[in-house]
């Protein structure tokens, strides 16, 4: 029988990972997919090929599909996400200059946010008192993981992010390039694009966004309302498909193939050393000093591929934060709905692997790893913390947004 | 006549931007302006007040761009993607050409339109300048592999020149190939038996 084929789209990033392997390694394959990768070299062309169709399925940011039915992009084509392809996996890097500032305000060696904030709000403090000009730091996209992490590590550790430091947007494989040139002071990306700085002797890893937030969101397996709805069972076998590539990739005995594959010129094209530090937790800080976290990129475990409605909505908070859109009851409803994990948990029903029954939970609870109630196993999640111990309830949306206005 | 809008084409292949300046200036636009560094863009854009921005799709600052147009104080109006809602078709021409529109607010449709349609007849006839161009390559490449491969048979095999073509040919033929493979993989054996 012949394979049917889906075309998915993906920016070369280590969190494109899941997507790449599902192909390579022959998952799609036994599922009867034949899955037509294709290389994109901005957002707007996911977007762009997605709302018309050229593509089927992508490799999204995770406020993508909430940004589309909220109207912020230019077609109005409604866009899911039924998968997410990962927890943590950014990093955010400072020039030498920054950091040499930071360390000598107390900055720690191991990227602990809370007083690498501080010694960050000294040096715009010190800065502004100088009258010198603000730091300028770089995101990949505005409705990004990226940006809102940076944002909440910067607001949570007295810096106004609007006002005290300026973000800009740079492509993730020109952040190095511009930080080298000083036209940005840092920037918060996924890997490798912050190691490949340190590597270059031109910057410092500062902190990550799995610091800032224990196992946060970052890029999902997006794709139009309307093709979810018209080929259910593809879509169910390439959640599968994923979902085991997923474990795959996870597994530190592929860990070497996974990175060789990254690594080819036709894939993410950079130094496969660089991606295996990044895929086993042991990054390189700055040349020398290797910080290991486990959960740096997590592929699979802590139910890192379901898509969580508690994470749709975190974005949705943080857009409304940071005035990308207005809180409505209706924009509100519209946010929870980008991601469907009724869609992933059907498609996942019957193959042995363990899938939350809630579709939503409180983020920041989880100190610990706990062992939650599960579809089909034993299931851990978490530790899922915001560094400064607040918590966001879903259920309290209101609240929570009421609080960060301040 | 309606007053002259302007046109900023972004692109960092002087080409392809000559190109696409030449229809537009044919078209009787007198104000165009070809910028191919982003950075450029950020600091010329307030300057320029474009009406209209043509640039290639699969250039990676159309993120870094459209941040700029969603800030107010980069420029004096709002600039957005253009997206003609009554004729779906047209943007899936663009996308399909590799091109992409970004017009100031409350600018009409039907000024758009020409502009646009003009833009993607260019990127078209680009990409198929360019596709031919690496066809004869190839083609170019191809007749040097199958010369020396001849060469190999002559010299090994004591065969003339049409025989040797002749005996690729068939071998090509009998393994359902063609003929640049079989005299690729004839170097290759070559070399690698060779002294």
């Amino acid at each position: 029988m012949g394979l049917t084929q889906i075309v998915a789209g993906y920016v070369p990033l280590l969190d494109s990972a899941v997507l790449l392997a599902t192909e390579e390694f022959g998952f799609a394959e036994s599922e009867g997919i034949a899955l037509k990768l294709v290389r994109e070299t901005s957002w707007a062309n996911i977007r762009d090929r997605i709302a018309i169709g050229h593509l089927d399925v992508a490799h999204m940011l995770g406020p993508m599909p909430i940004s589309a039915n909220l109207g912020l992009t230019p077609l109005d084509v409604p866009v899911i996400a039924a998968m997410s392809l990962g927890l943590g996996g950014a990093t955010i890097t400072v020039s030498n200059a920054v950091w040499a500032a930071m360390a000598e305000a107390g900055a720690p060696h191991d990227g602990a946010p809370g007083p690498t904030g501080a010694a960050l709000r000294s040096v715009v403090a010190a800065r502004a008192a100088r009258g010198e000009e603000r730091l300028r730091l770089a995101v990949v996209h505005p409705e990004s993981a990226h940006n809102y992490a940076l944002r909440y590590w910067l607001a949570a550790s007295g810096i106004d992010p609007d006002k005290e430091v300026e973000i800009v947007i740079v492509p993730p494989p020109f952040q190095a390039d511009a930080l080298e040139a000083r036209r940005t002071d840092g920037y918060c990306v996924g890997e490798p694009f912050g190691s490949i700085s340190v590597h270059r002797g031109i910057g410092r890893i500062a902190t990550t966004k799995g610091q800032i937030w224990q196992m946060s969101p970052d890029k999902v397996l997006g794709m139009r309302a309307q093709w979810a709805q018209r080929f259910p069972e593809q879509l169910a076998a390439l959640l599968r498909a994923a979902t085991r590539a997923a474990r795959w990739c996870e597994d530190p005995a592929n860990h070497v193939a996974l990175s060789a594959m990254l690594a080819r010129e036709d894939r993410l094209n950079v130094d496969s050393t660089m991606l295996l530090r990044a895929i086993s937790g042991k990054l390189q800080f700055e040349e020398g000093v290797v910080q290991t976290l486990p959960d740096f990129f997590v592929p699979y475990s802590r139910a890192a591929n379901f898509p969580w409605v508690s994470h749709a909505m975190w974005f949705y908070s943080q857009m409304v934060r940071w005035g990308q859109i207005e809180h409505t009851a209706e924009n509100a409803v519209k946010a929870m709905g980008s991601y469907r994990p009724d869609l992933y948990r059907a498609a996942l029903t019957g193959m042995g692997m363990a899938v939350p029954g809630a579709n939503s939970k409180i983020e920041g609870d989880l100190a610990e790893p706990l062992a939650v109630g599960a579809q089909g196993g034993q299931l851990i999640i978490g530790p899922d913390g915001f560094f400064d111990g607040a918590r966001f309830d879903p259920d309290r949306l209101d609240d929570y947004i009421a609080a960060q206005r301040g | 006549m309606a007053e002259s809008l302007s046109i900023l084409v972004i692109d960092d292949n002087p080409i392809r931007a000559s190109i696409i300046e030449a229809g537009l200036r044919d078209a009787g636009h007198a104000s165009v302006q070809v910028i191919a560094d982003i950075d450029d863009v950020a600091r010329r854009i307030g300057e320029i007040a474009p009406d209209v921005v043509i640039i290639d799709l699969e250039n990676p600052n159309r993120d870094v761009l459209e941040h700029f147009f969603a800030l107010s104080r980069t420029i004096k109006r709002p600039i957005a993607m253009f997206v003609d809602k009554s004729d779906p078709a047209e943007i899936e021409a663009a996308v399909d050409a590799g091109v992409s529109a970004y017009v100031v607010d409350g600018l009409r449709k039907d000024r758009i339109k020409p502009i646009l349609d003009m833009a993607i007849v260019r990127f078209r006839a680009y990409s198929r300048l360019q596709s031919e161009l690496e066809a004869a390559r190839n083609e170019l490449q191809g007749r040097k592999t199958i010369d020396k491969a001849k060469g190999i048979l002559m010299s090994t095999r004591g065969l003339s020149e049409d025989a040797a073509y002749a005996l690729l040919r068939s071998t090509a033929m009998n393994q359902n190939r063609k003929i640049v493979e079989i005299a690729q993989a004839l170097i290759t054996a070559s070399e690698l038996l060779g002294p």
